[in-house]
């Protein structure tokens, strides 16, 4: 090692020292002033990432944010007029604990399911919107998932409005069984009529969409886009990684691997997803006579 | 019998495979491969042939049947391109208005690199949706172990029909009880909740018919083989009655009407 590298060292480790101490918090600091990146461990400020749309300015990945943060981001403000707000799920195959499962989650979310749907305007375009709730049991799809982005998709049908889903899941729920499974089937028939019907659908795939919601209305987008820093697949890294028992490729399932693999057509910023979406709706309106 | 027999049963080393039931079903089967994209993948096997007359297109998951043979075939864990070609060949099928008949028989699509490289998330979705809409008769046979998207991907149709000691589920119960009890060991307290047996199912609307098996497929095969030849002669025959526009329709009701849930009040829009 030549002078100057050894110099260059001593940098990089001076500097991750006072990283470090930065990190340090030295006096009461009321909870929820700092956030912390889960991927640089950057110590952040709460109301400077809420400024930049929860993403971390060091190494712009993007946090994970409830339906309200995200359709307050995407849609006019006030636009929002929320359809099938009052179905919950029941416990089909009698799984213990599944009940208090869903009333934490309905506690934690203030909803009663996992999707919440409805009418809602993008710079006064007129769509049909759903989010998938990712604080709701991982954004699972079960019978009442599934019930309601068919409905959506009807309604869009019906109304004749550009369709847009936010996914975010850890697939079908495990908890209702073959009724989740057979929600696959249901939402993609749905999306066939909406084929017949020339509607158009903008799938959204945030972190993460994964199983039964991936392999389903989630990659059937007339335009599918990635949410930057999102995993996407089909089956979790876990369960691969015990299949083939060797470690998983650097970058493997991020929102850039499947643009590369032809799986999603654009790969787009938090902050550049609503000004995408109004200018992927401005070429569709009018369209549909 | 428990769940867990039937799951036991189902995966029995002496229980035909999808190949073994096609050669005895359809004598002039002429296998055709291929995704015309990537490559040829022998975890679905496909082609023609006839049963009573009537040409037919037939997919089947193909476990093997030895040591080497399940290792050619992937255990009958499809990649994408296996349904790719079952699409394909389901394309085929109705351009020459063949009916389609298609056998269940997978623990689930794989999980591995190439498969998540060439999208099979992308590839399982497509097929649903294409199948929800093909304008022939698609009759589904679930053989013996239908696991997850993996088996779904071939399994929307007109008509679903389990044999007397197949299971379905979302998962394998090794794979639900590892998931929701933490532990994969209590696979058999999974399969009893799970609710997977073609009576189970049966019940819940889920499935159609249930094909008998005497004494079992892995005892003696015939029997069954020629119970579902019966139904499914009657089923071709019955459904070749319905036009496509009726079959369609109600295609679409049987899976849109799957879910239970409860409906409340309609809440004040909280945005």
């Amino acid at each position: 090692m030549n002078f100057l590298d050894k110099h260059k060292e001593n940098l990089k480790a001076f500097s991750k020292q006072t990283e470090k101490s930065k990190m340090v918090t030295p006096v009461d600091i009321p909870d929820g002033v700092f956030v912390k990146c889960d991927r640089c461990e950057a110590s952040l400020y709460e109301k400077v990432m809420k400024k930049n749309n929860y993403v971390c300015p060091v190494c712009q990945n993007h946090f994970r944010i409830d339906v309200n943060t995200r359709l307050k981001m995407i849609v006019d403000d006030e636009s929002f007029k929320e359809l099938d707000s009052s179905l919950m799920s029941t416990n089909p195959l009698s799984m213990p604990g599944y009940e208090m499962k869903i009333l934490s989650a309905v506690n934690k979310t203030k909803r009663k399911n996992a999707f919440i749907s409805g009418a809602a305007k993008i710079a006064g375009i007129e769509v049909a919107i759903g989010v998938l709730d990712s604080y709701f049991m991982m954004g699972s799809m079960g019978s009442v998932v599934g019930e309601k982005v068919t409905r959506l998709i009807e309604f869009s049908i019906k109304e004749s409005l550009p369709l847009i889903i936010f996914s975010a899941s850890g697939g079908a729920r495990m908890q209702e069984g073959i009724f989740s499974l057979m929600q696959m089937a249901k939402t993609t028939a749905a999306l066939n009529r909406l084929d017949d019907s020339k509607g158009l659908f903008i799938s959204v795939l945030t972190h993460p969409t994964t199983g039964g919601v991936a392999a389903s209305f989630a990659s059937l987008g007339d335009i599918n886009i990635a949410e930057k820093s999102s995993l996407i697949g089909f089956a979790g890294p876990r369960v691969i990684k015990q299949t083939i028992r060797e470690e998983l490729p650097k970058g493997f399932q991020t929102a850039e691997f499947q643009e590369n693999h032809g799986q999603v057509d654009i790969v787009v910023h938090r902050q550049d997803l609503k000004k995408t979406l109004y200018n992927i709706l401005k070429l569709h309106v009018g369209d549909r006579s | 019998m428990s769940a867990y027999e039937k799951v036991k049963l189902a995966r029995h080393p002496k229980r035909p495979t999808s190949k073994q039931v096609i050669k005895k079903l359809f004598p002039d089967f002429i296998e055709l491969k291929g995704d015309r994209q990537f490559k040829d993948d022998p975890s679905i096997v496909g082609g023609i042939g006839s049963i009573e007359g009537i040409p037919v297109t037939i997919i089947g998951q193909e476990k093997g049947v030895n040591t080497k043979d399940k290792i050619y075939h992937n255990f009958g864990m499809p990649h994408p391109e296996g349904y790719r070609k079952a699409i394909r060949l389901m394309l085929q099928a109705e351009k020459f208005q063949r009916p389609i008949i298609s056998f269940i028989d997978t623990p689930g699509a794989y999980p591995g690199l190439g498969a998540e490289a060439r999208g099979q998330a992308q590839a399982i979705a497509n097929n649903l949706k294409v199948m929800m809409g093909l304008k022939t008769t698609i009759i589904v046979v679930v053989l013996s172990e239908g696991g997850s998207g993996g088996a779904l991907a071939i399994g929307v149709g007109d008509l679903i029909m389990m044999f007397e000691n197949s299971v379905y589920a979302i998962l394998s119960p090794e794979g639900f009880a590892s998931i929701l009890y933490k532990d994969s060991k209590r696979a058999k307290e999974a399969a009893e909740i799970m609710k997977i047996t073609a009576k189970d199912l049966k019940e819940l609307g889920i499935i159609d018919e249930i094909i008998k098996e005497g004494q079992g497929l892995h005892i003696d095969p015939e029997i069954g083989i020629s119970q579902l030849k019966m139904s499914l002669i009657d089923a071709l025959k019955r459904l070749s009655r319905k036009p496509i526009r009726r079959k369609l329709i109600s295609r679409y009701q049987k899976f849109r009407q799957i879910g239970l849930y409860v409906e409340g009040e309609e809440d004040e829009s909280t945005n």
